[in-house]
């Protein structure tokens, strides 16, 4: 699309940039804001006498004798520990990436295939599935999971953040997989390639880009998730939400927000490494070139 | 900030993290311990001394503010998850309806004598519970600012809304009261509290029947409302974290809150001197000329599980009491709350939790339907403040959400 | 495709979804049926490090025979579908038979948990999803316009909203918005009105909460299609070229079609996520404003008294909700279906 872009109107081309720049500034900063106000004590980050305190970093000063702390950051991560959920959430991030994927391409591979309407009563099904607030499902988890002792370890909330995402997996790999044209696998079945041979040497190749995008909505929502990870994981097994919220405090006690500020900005930066990677893959030519064929 | 004082500060912190507790006898052979609860800095001192004694065949505590939501399910097992949970006076009733406490009679009368009699919880003459520390709210005010306006700090809600009027006549703030009115959970427990002032009863006599739509009902909601006039407009949308944050900047000076959070507002952390200096913990204020406090009084205690083994509720007993003997009292944890237990010694930021047990403030309602009438009351107050109906409809609405979810309970037919 | 290579192909996503949301969705539906056997109520004196009160109690021996016999609670049938905190059909037939006009019906219906909750949900729907799709497209196109080596940090800054997470993002943006906040005080600037507070008026927390949550869905679109760009048939928009299609024609002919699937996907996942709104009330302390049927199951089981029945009743009441609001894009996307086939 390189050469399209140089035959942009003036016009249309300054109309873009307006878009981006204004999409940019409301995306990222209350990013750089919070980025920012995690070097100050609370009494500035949320200063309620005057905004600008967090600018001048008035109660920093008066506190620590600087402009910029990193006691947020100290605190979380070496007094709080913060490392034990980061590390939890990284192996439930990569087992939910792993297996929702593994299973979503599967079956969405079948579904976009499958020429039979029972196929579309499985995804619409599964679709209302998801319709089931999350709450409810884990207050249904609680006792059975406590009956089977198998309620506070990492390996069941991992299977269940893969249920519970299933639906949505299947969705959109289903979505994918039907732009992409049957010949495709029809002509590698011809050649002697069985179903799964197929799937797994044609199909599989020229689906990186949904793949990955799917895969980074399923590991959003591994490392996002409250609702379940709060509820079904130990103490010892938290992840970093629920350990986040633990940093706020409760009605009758104060927490510490400035650890959960530095704890939310310093987990961000890895996944900034990892978007650079997947822009390589979504952006390059592969597919572009394999549709074609 | 140089690397230097970077790792100092790093060092500092992880010297003053690993207080050990020194493993101790409790006369422990072997036995379970599993301790659920909120997680709070004293529970958690609590927790680390029951679990550091010795001979316990396993020793674990799972910490956390979603306690209320996993300790029933985490007890209900047989045998269950957890040996013990630490509550308070609101969060026992949910255990005990579902009857998976362990009445502690006879643990009292074998292993603890040396509890004193005012720490056991008792429920239709059993042990239910040991009660550790106390908490209520009660006014925390500014004296540099009362001064200015030449009056003593009020022990009436009517008196506050004169001094608020007075300040705000001087034109010293915009809004000089403050209170944790978040709809929900808050604004419900400041009706309980106002509602208990005016002397008024929330059920009929021995049943679940709930009584508010009267006039003690009508004058409750009508002293919130005039309370919150004087606050930030956004009082429906503060809870106490927000609250205490408005104070600390300076913009309330007289407020209803937690003894446990009045620590934080006088050190010097997050304030200015001006503030963290004059900030002063009053007695619980009474309303309408009652002779009670519009306050009510809460303690955390820990429990032990009805669905284990005898040899576990031994041992968590045994525990459990060692998690609340004298012996944690330390210069580090004497602060962490308002301990009831010997060799305490009350720092003056407790004064006002203190004036609210000799003022015989009443306790926290501990009734099996209560939690549903806080619920209701939470959810249909807000209304009313913001002018949208009248006290009558507003109580009458409480009255019907209550009745619609006892009855899905059972305890009205 | 052969059914058995369908099933083997659907059999692992199928278990997972069986064991973890059918079986629990059918729990829910019978505890939904069924409300607490009856609590046999007693008088007691209850003592503590505060003196002593005369109370109320359970009375565990009396009610364990009951427990014993009815483990699941009586059963209700609909009753509790129909009671005053869910459906409310008796008060609404009330409310119908005595109001003055059909605004003093509204006014009463929306005094009703339920029907205030349903309001909010509604609203916020319909107002949401239109708008996340809609800017979700046009940054797509625009960040795919953008030349190649910046596209990496605009992926990444067009995420973060959805990236951060809600818990600390709605926390940060609701100090933000405060009176005395930056945003708060630009409001003021903007609005000319020094007692603007957001946070205070009923309309403008919907309309915040509404602007939050296109803030924080539009990166989902926005994903969604710009990897869906990535697949169109550079040979079809060639050819249109050639053929003197103009951009706008390239874009309706060519870009809308192949991106339609998409589109619907979008659709059908914003509506069911936008109807289950819950996060933003919850983090911006919204409650005295706005309730949604996501928020009323959590008020049900997270106050001091778990309300089972009365959460699996909206639960149950929240996915029909879903499949109502669902049947025109399910509808569509089945004649869609047909016609691949």
């Amino acid at each position: 699309m390189a050469s399209q872009a140089q035959k942009r109107p003036a016009a249309l081309q300054v109309i873009l940039i307006a878009i981006l720049v204004i999409w940019m500034i409301a995306a990222a900063f209350p990013f750089f804001w919070t980025l920012w106000g995690s070097f100050k004590v609370e009494g500035d980050f949320f200063s309620l006498a005057d905004w600008t305190n967090v600018l001048t970093g008035e109660m920093t000063t008066r506190e620590t004798g600087d402009a910029f702390t990193t006691e947020g950051y100290s605190g979380a991560w070496v007094q709080e520990e913060f490392w034990k959920a980061a590390w939890n959430s990284t192996l439930v991030c990569l087992f939910v990436v792993t297996i929702s994927l593994t299973l979503g391409t599967l079956g969405g591979y079948a579904l976009a295939r499958s020429t039979y309407r029972y196929a579309f009563w499985f995804l619409l099904i599964a679709l209302i599935f998801r319709a089931m607030p999350p709450i409810t499902l884990v207050s249904g988890y609680l006792p059975v999971f406590f009956q089977w002792n198998i309620w506070g370890h990492l390996p069941t909330a991992i299977i269940v953040l893969v249920a519970i995402n299933q639906p949505f997996t299947l969705w959109m790999l289903h979505s994918f997989f039907k732009n992409i044209p049957q010949d495709l696998d029809e002509s590698a079945m011809v050649d002697g390639c069985t179903r799964f041979q197929a799937f797994r040497h044609v199909i599989i190749p020229v689906m990186w880009p949904g793949i990955i995008t799917t895969g980074l909505f399923s590991f959003l929502l591994a490392y996002n998730d409250f609702a379940v990870t709060a509820m079904i994981l130990d103490k010892e097994n938290q992840t970093m939400v629920p350990k986040i919220a633990s940093f706020l405090g409760t009605t009758q006690t104060k927490g510490n927000v400035m650890f959960a500020v530095a704890a939310v900005v310093s987990t961000t930066a890895p996944l900034f490494l990892l978007i650079m990677v997947f822009q390589r893959q979504i952006v390059s030519g592969l597919t572009a070139g394999a549709v074609k064929g | 900030m140089n690397l230097g004082k970077i790792l100092m500060t790093g060092s500092f912190l992880v010297a003053a993290s690993a207080t050990t507790t020194m493993a101790a006898e409790c006369g422990i052979t072997d036995g379970r311990l599993s301790i659920v609860g909120n997680e709070f800095p004293a529970i958690q001192t609590v927790a680390r001394n029951a679990q550091a004694c010795e001979g316990l065949g396993e020793a674990k505590a799972n910490l956390t503010a979603d306690h209320q939501k996993i300790n029933l399910a985490g007890m209900q097992g047989n045998p269950a998850e957890y040996t013990t949970a630490i509550v308070a006076n609101s969060s026992i009733v949910a255990l005990i309806n579902e009857d998976v406490l362990r009445p502690l009679d006879d643990l009292v009368a074998a292993f603890g004598q040396d509890i004193p009699k005012n720490q056991l919880i008792t429920i239709n003459g059993q042990v239910m519970a040991v009660a550790f520390m106390a908490n209520a709210q009660h006014l925390v005010y500014r004296k540099d600012i009362l001064e200015q306006i030449g009056m003593e700090p009020p022990t009436t809600y009517e008196g506050l809304l004169e001094t608020a009027e007075k300040i705000l006549a001087e034109g010293i703030l915009e809004y000089p009261v403050g209170g944790a009115y978040m709809a929900g959970w808050n604004l419900a427990q400041e009706f309980v509290n106002m509602y208990i002032g005016h002397g008024g009863e929330f059920y009929e006599p021995g049943t679940a029947q709930v009584s508010i739509n009267n006039e003690a009902g009508v004058a409750t909601l009508e002293m919130l409302k005039a309370l919150s006039e004087y606050m930030n407009p956004d009082y429906l949308t503060h809870d106490s974290n927000a609250t205490s944050a408005e104070w600390e900047a300076g913009n309330v000076a007289l407020m209803n809150m937690w003894g446990s959070r009045t620590g934080v507002l006088m050190d010097a952390e997050g304030s200015t001197p001006e503030v963290y200096e004059n900030t002063m913990v009053g007695a619980p204020m009474t309303v309408a000329g009652g002779g009670t406090p519009a306050s009510t009084l809460w303690w955390d205690g820990w429990t032990v599980a009805k669905n284990i083994s005898d040899e576990d509720a031994e041992a968590t007993f045994k525990a459990m009491k060692q998690g609340i003997s004298p012996a944690i009292l330390s210069p580090e944890t004497m602060g962490e709350a308002v301990w009831m237990i010997d060799g305490y010694e009350p720092a003056p930021v407790n004064e006002g939790v203190f004036s609210a047990i000799s003022m015989q403030t009443p306790p926290y309602p501990m009734l099996p339907h209560h939690g549903l009438l806080h619920t209701a009351l939470g959810d249909n107050i807000a209304d009313f403040l913001q002018g949208k109906e009248s006290a009558q409809q507003a109580l009458s609405d409480i009255e019907d959400a209550y009745m619609t979810a006892a009855r899905e309970k059972g305890f009205i037919n | 495709m052969k059914h058995s290579a369908f099933f083997w192909f659907v059999l692992p996503s199928a278990v997972a979804m069986l064991l973890f949301i059918f079986f629990p969705i059918i729990s829910v539906v019978v505890q939904s049926l069924h409300s607490a056997h009856e609590q046999v109520i007693i008088e007691v004196e209850n003592c503590g490090p505060f003196g002593c009160t005369t109370a109320t109690a359970i009375d565990q021996s009396a009610t364990a025979a009951l427990r014993e016999d009815q483990p699941l609670g009586r059963f209700a049938g609909l009753e509790i579908y129909k009671d005053r905190n869910h459906l409310a059909v008796e008060q609404v037939g009330q409310i119908w038979s005595d109001s003055t006009g059909i605004g003093n019906f509204i006014d009463r219906l929306m005094n009703l948990p339920f029907y205030k909750a349903m309001g909010f949900t509604l609203t916020f729907t319909f107002v949401v999803t239109p708008l996340t799709i809609v800017l979700g497209f046009i940054v797509a196109v625009a960040v795919n316009s953008a030349a190649k080596a910046i596209r990496g940090p605009l992926i990444f800054f067009s995420l973060l909203p959805m990236m951060v997470t809600p818990l600390i993002g709605s926390l940060i943006l609701f100090w933000m918005v405060d009176a005395r906040g930056i945003l708060g005080t630009a409001l003021r600037w903007l609005a000319d009105d020094p007692g603007l507070s957001v946070k205070a008026d009923t309309g403008l927390m919907w309309i915040m909460l509404m602007v939050y949550g296109v803030w924080h869905s539009a990166p989902f679109a926005f994903i969604v299609y710009y990897a869906g760009l990535q697949t169109v048939n550079t040979d079809t928009l060639e050819a249109a070229r050639i053929d003197g299609a103009s951009r706008w024609q390239q874009i309706r002919h060519v870009v809308i079609p192949h991106l339609l699937p998409l589109t619907t996907f979008i659709a059908l996942m914003q509506l069911m996520d936008n109807f289950r709104v819950f996060e933003p009330i919850v983090s911006f302390n919204a409650s005295a404003h706005a309730t949604s049927l996501s928020w009323a199951i959590y008020n049900d089981l997270g106050g001091e008294t778990q309300q089972l029945s009365s959460a699996a009743a909206t639960s149950v009441l929240t996915i029909i909700g879903v499949a109502i609001l669902l049947s025109p894009v399910l509808i569509r996307t089945w004649r869609d279906y047909g016609k691949a086939a």
